[in-house]
Parts: C-alpha cells; structure tokens; sequence
C-alpha cells in the first residue's frame, strides 16, 4: 500500500524538484518578464500602427494601459519575490515606488532641470548668457509690477480667504442651517478658474453712461447714483482687488471646508471646560479654539499662498495682465509663449519655483510634525 | 460653600426626556453620588447644574439664588470630566492656573494656588508637561487640580474614574473621599458604579430613566431598598429576585414562590398586615444572606431551600454559587469558601429568613423590609 502510493508520486515530485531546482529557476525567471516584454511590445505597436476603428483603440488602449501596469507590477513583484530574503527586501520597495519615480522624474524633475539649463541661454536657447535673464527678472519695471501684485494677491487674497473661511466655519457650526450655508459657501470650488473669470467679467461690465448697466456691480453702483465704472481698469494697483475678490470668492470654500472639520474635531468637553472654567465665547474661540486647530491654519494658509503665487487663470481671463495687472506666472506665459523668449521666461518660471518651494517645504514640515504622513 | 436645591426640573429635547421633575436637596458639604445605568439621566443633571444645559421647567438653586439663567463661568462651579477634558495645548501649569487667569487673579497668587494643588495631588513635578505626555491617572489628577484652583462652591465629577484601570480607580476613589474630607465642599459626583457610590457618597440619589427613585445614605440604601429597581441595581452580585404570593396568617405568614417558601419574621409580618396575604409579590434576598448549610454564621434563622448547584465561581475569600430550585428558579449565594460544591451537586442551601425584601408585583414598591443594621436600634 505505501509502495504504490510512493511509486504514484515520485514523478510529480521530480518535475517539482526540477522546477525549483536551480536552472527551472533561472529558466522561468527569464522567461516570464520576456513573454510579459513581448505582450507590452505588441500593444504599443497595434496602438502606434493600427488602423483599426477608433473603438477599438480606445479599448485595446485602455486594456493595455491599465492591464500593462498591472501585468508590470505583479511580474516584477514576482520576480523579486523568487530571490533571496536579503535582495527581497532590499529591491521590493523599488517595485512599488519605482514606477511613480520614474513618471514623476520624467514629467517633473527633467523639465525642472530643462527649464533650468533654458533660463541660462538667451531668448532661442542659441547662446549661454549666465544670469543675465536673471538680472532682467529682477529690473524690468514689468516684471516689478507683477512682483508686486503677486505680494497683494497674497497679502489680500490668502488673509480673507483664510480669516472669511474661518468666520463662516466657526458662524456655521452654531447656526441651525450649517449645511445650507456651507453648501452655498462651497460652490464656487466647482467652477474652474476660467468659468469664475467669465463670471466676474459679466459683474464688472461696463457701458456707456446712457446705456443700461449689465454688470452687476455697474448697476448697483448706477442705481446709487454714481458714474458707470470700469472696475478692473481703475485706481491701478487697487484695481488688482477686484480679481483677488474672484480668488477668495473660490477659495473661502475651500478654507472652510477644512476649518469646519477641524472645528468639528474639538471634544466638546474641553469647550465645555472652558465655558465652566470662566471663558466666554470670544476666550473661548481665541485661547481654545484657535490653539487647537492652528496646524490647520497653517495648513489652509500656506496652501493658499501657494495658490496665490502661481494665479494665472483669473488674471488672463479677466485683464490679460493690462492697467498693471500682470502677475508673475502671467509674465511667464506672456514672455515663454508670446514673445517667444525662452530665456527670460524660463527665468521668471524658476523665480516662481524658488518662491513657492519654501512655503511648500514648511507646509510638508507642518504634515509631518502632525504626523499626516 | 452651598447647598444645591433641584426644585421640581425636567429637562427634555421634544419628545425625549432627560431629567423627568427631579427634586433634590443636597445641603452644603454633602458628598452626592447620583447613580444609575447609562442612559438614566444622571448625567444629564449634572450638566444643567453645570450651566451645560438649559432646563426645560423648573428651578435650580446653587446657594440662595436661582441659576437657571447664569452661565456655566458664573455658577461658581467647578466641574471633572469623563475625558478630563485637559486643554491639549497647554501645559499641566497654565490648564490649572486658565480659570484664575480668566478671572484676572493676581499673578503670585495664581502661583501660590496652583502649587498649593498640585502639592495635594503630587503632581508638582508634571507642572512643565502637556497633557498628551502624562499617563491616564496622572491626566485625572490634574483634571482634579484644575478645579481645585478654583476653590468653588460645588464641584461636579461626571463619570471621572471610568477612563481608568480597576487598581487606580480604587486608589483615586479614596483620595477623591479624602479630599472631600479636607475640602469641605458640595460634591456632586455622577457614576454608572454603584461600588463607588457606595464606597464614596453621605448620601446616594438613584435614577432611573429621568425618575429620581431614591435618595438615602449608602447603607440605607443597601438594607432597604424602596423599589425592586434599586434594590437590583445597589449591591453586587445583585439581589436575587423571586416572584411568589404571600401566604398564611398574621401568625405564620409565608413567602412562596413555588422553590422558595420561607417563613417571615414578626417584624415583617407586622409591615404586611392582613390585608396583603394573597397579594402577588416579587421578593428579594441578597447573595450574602444565602448560606451553605455547614457555615451558617451565628445568629442567622436561617429556612433550608433546596436547590441544585449550576456554576460556581471562586473569588479567593468567598464562592459565588449559582444555584437552581426544584422550580428551576435561579439565584446565586455568596458562601464561605470552605463549602465544598460542585455542579450538579443538590444541596439544602439556608436563606436567612430575617433578610427577605418584599415589594408589590404590580407597581415594584417595597412593602416590607428587614430589619437593617442602622434602623435596628
């Protein structure tokens, strides 16, 4: 009886052994990532020559993207799972962040480092210049006024959105219509940038003085009994805060939204010990709540002006950067784009860069001394 | 220094009612333990004493003024909380010294108040920390400090010891006692454990679903309970219940549920009357009145029941006996722990006919009670 059952075995056993055995491993080893080569091969090339229905592309598309990715990860995750535990551990994260290093490198670090190496050159990239287009950032009147207005964006824009985002958090938490209001508060963050500029432009139309107003704010001011004005034009640099208005119109919202949860995440007891302790609403609000949700202050606020620092949408929509609107990523687009000057508007664009990347360093010190990740 | 006087509150959100028409008095320096299961509403008194909430009817009195419309920072209150309710961002020093700072006390005074209460509790040496780098208990004794500072007319505990483990719950429950003692101030302490209540309080107040159902010291409570809930819900393991009929005569009058049938005292009968022979009844006898038959302590008249062993459950200095009637009513005794039992085992277990608690089937009130260790005299 146990003779026939090891006689029955033993060839099962032996093609076993042999697989795991030394050369099946090899041999398997390289098979698999050459078939897995071969199938992601074959999809990029139907994809590049096909002239199938373009359905069917979509599709194939679709199926070799998301499926690739997969039959990438699960190969390679495959591979490394055969080695030794030593290589195992030391080659699998790079199995799980490589391929998003190496799209971030791509997308990212490379142009980085491109528009770096461009700045240097002059406006065709034909001749190496230094820092000249640096020193045309930091003289050209133009580029003073852009300075300046990205300085108002943040110093008007990122506060009220902020201190407005707070008010109404704090305002809706006590009041019975919280939802309703947060809702409409919240709204503006569904329209882009471009659909809010168009909007606000209907606001500030201006017409002739015996024409009817079609601007919102032309007919109120009319009914009052001003002159029609032509808001975005007047009052230079203060006409810049009829577009910061656009911006804290959108980003209260979002301010909100983040101060309400964090509102909402205070033990009601300790609010409650206050109010016990002597506090009124006003000790309480400043030396306990405020205390309390100050990493997400922080947070909001260095987001925000991170935002401001990169505000394009608004600005081109509405102005185009004229009556001395023009902000630095305006610039940008108007020197690269336009005037097709390579080297100074890879310049600006590196300015911008370095001015965001020490709000953006705080801010990622600030996730961390929260433990967000 | 203040008596609390709730004078006939109700506190309902709707339809829903929290506190339903409480009136009680606590004199000044009375230690009040307002006690009951989760959801009874004891909380919720505290919380309109503390301001926290407002009363729907009625009249609440801190001293000799009313103080339904003061806020909570004028009540002269102070007020320990479940979660202790430690200001995160402060440290041990300035979430004890924030109350006087609101009130604008002078410096060196916060200064002396502040180290006067953290001497009583031992935590001068935590006065630098944030609260997050402090253990449970030693969170609870700055929660204690804080309202220390104060030096209130009435401190409030709500539920303060349930955040802890058993052994330091114990431990702060005497050093809560003894603060008591020293302070000499209206405590109004809210616990779902009716050890603690017993343990701590001059007097015990039970709710049940928003009705105040008594008001006694401990031990009153414990020897005569007024109704069939508290007498379930003070003393551990609870009362053992049976329901049965009176029986007999005023000259042998009879409990009897069928598996339980013991002869009543004098002084019980005398409670009862005549009129009450043939009345429906639940009646009581708690586990420490339930004896083996060898160790019955002395003095005990004891009636043998006969009954089978279920489970039982060594504590160390007892045995906690669960135990079957012939009618396969069950109870449970607390016995000396030399009684040899095992399940299965039918044995004669002896109630002590002295220690029956009698209460009306129909409407749970007690109609005869024993004889206590207090009223005895």
């Amino acid at each position: 009886m146990a003779e026939t059952t090891d006689t029955a075995s033993a060839p099962r056993t032996g093609i076993l052994e042999w697989f795991s055995g030394t050369i099946g491993r090899f041999l398997v080893s390289l098979f698999v990532p050459i078939v897995t080569f071969i199938v992601l091969w074959q999809g990029f090339i139907f994809l590049r020559d096909s002239d199938a229905p373009k359905l069917v592309i979509v599709l194939v598309a679709i199926v070799w993207g998301v499926g690739g990715v997969a039959l990438l990860y699960v190969v390679t995750n495959w591979l490394v799972e055969r080695m030794s535990p030593m290589w195992r551990d030391m080659l699998q994260p790079f199995v799980f962040v490589g391929p998003a290093i190496a799209i971030l490198t791509w997308y990212l670090a490379l142009p980085t480092v491109r528009t770096l190496w461009i700045s240097l050159h002059n406006a065709d990239s034909t001749q190496f210049v230094g820092l000249q287009n640096y020193v045309a950032v930091f003289t050209e009147r133009q580029m003073f006024i852009a300075f300046r207005n990205n300085l108002l964006w943040i110093l008007f824009g990122a506060t009220l959105t902020v201190v407005l985002g707070l008010l109404i958090a704090i305002l809706a938490d006590r009041s019975r219509f919280e939802t309703l209001a947060k809702s409409l508060i919240f709204m503006p963050m569904a329209i882009s940038m471009v659909g809010a500029g168009v909007i606000w432009n209907f606001v500030y139309e201006v017409k002739g003085v015996n024409d009817p107003q079609i601007g919102l704010l032309n007919a109120i001011w009319v009914a009052l009994g001003g002159q029609p004005q032509a808001w975005t034009a007047l009052l230079q640099p203060w006409n810049n805060l009829f577009l910061i208005v656009i911006l804290i119109w959108m980003q209260t919202g979002f301010a909100m939204v983040l101060f309400s949860a964090a509102i909402k995440g205070i033990p009601g007891e300790i609010i409650e010990a206050a109010r016990v302790d002597g506090a009124n609403e006003i000790q309480v609000f400043f030396r306990l709540i405020i205390p309390y949700i100050m990493g997400t202050i922080i947070t909001v606020t260095t987001t925000v002006i991170i935002f401001t620092l990169k505000i394009f949408d608004v600005v081109w929509v509405m102005t185009g950067g004229q009556f001395g609107t023009h902000v630095i990523a305006t610039q940008f687009y108007r020197q690269y784009f336009t005037n097709r000057n390579f080297g100074f508007g890879s310049a600006i664009a590196v300015v911008l860069l370095l001015a965001v990347i020490p709000v953006m360093i705080y801010n990622l010190k600030q996730f961390r001394e929260r433990e967000v990740f | 220094m203040a008596r609390v006087f709730y004078e006939n509150v109700t506190k309902a959100w709707g339809d829903v009612i929290g506190v339903n028409n409480l009136t009680l008095e606590i004199p000044d320096k009375e230690f009040l333990v307002l006690v009951g299961p989760s959801g009874c509403g004891k909380s919720t008194a505290l919380r309109c004493l503390a301001g926290l909430e407002e009363i729907t009817k009625g009249n609440i009195w801190i001293g000799d003024r009313i103080v339904n419309d003061v806020p909570p920072k004028d009540r002269d209150i102070a007020m320990v909380f479940q979660s202790y309710a430690l200001y995160p961002h402060m440290t041990v020093y300035d979430n004890m010294a924030f109350g006087l700072k609101l009130r604008k006390t002078p410096k060196d005074e916060i200064e002396r108040r502040v180290q006067e209460a953290a001497k009583i509790l031992g935590i001068t040496q935590l006065l630098d920390r944030k609260p997050k780098q402090m253990s449970g208990g030693q969170r609870q004794r700055v929660a204690l400090g804080r309202a220390i500072v104060r030096d209130p007319a009435v401190f409030l505990f709500d539920e303060p010891l349930s955040n802890l483990d058993a052994k330091l719950r114990v431990q702060t429950r005497a050093e809560i006692s003894k603060l008591h003692q020293r302070l000499g101030t209206t405590f109004i302490y809210v616990t779902h454990d009716q050890v603690e209540a017993l343990t701590m309080a001059d007097r015990i107040a039970v709710l049940r679903d928003g009705v105040l159902q008594q008001v006694n010291t401990p031990q009153h409570l414990y020897d005569h309970p007024g109704n069939v809930f508290v007498a379930g819900f003070i003393g551990s393991p609870a009362m053992n219940f049976f329901s049965g009929t009176i029986t007999g005569t005023l000259e042998e009058m009879y409990v009897d549920s069928g598996g339980v049938r013991i002869r009543l005292p004098q002084n019980e009968v005398e409670q009862l009357g005549a009129e009450n022979i043939g009345r429906e009844v639940i009646f009581g006898v708690r586990p420490e009145d339930i004896h083996h038959p060898q160790y019955i302590p002395a003095g005990v008249k004891e009636q043998l029941i006969e009954a089978t062993v279920d489970v039982t459950e060594l504590m160390g200095n007892e045995i906690f006996v669960y135990l079957l009637t012939e009618k396969e009513e069950s109870f449970i005794a607390r016995v000396d722990p030399r009684a040899h039992l095992r399940p299965g085992d039918k044995v004669k277990m002896a109630f002590n006919s002295e220690k029956v608690h009698i209460f009306d089937k129909a409407t749970e009130k007690m109609l005869a009670t024993p004889k206590g260790t207090e009223s005895a005299a």
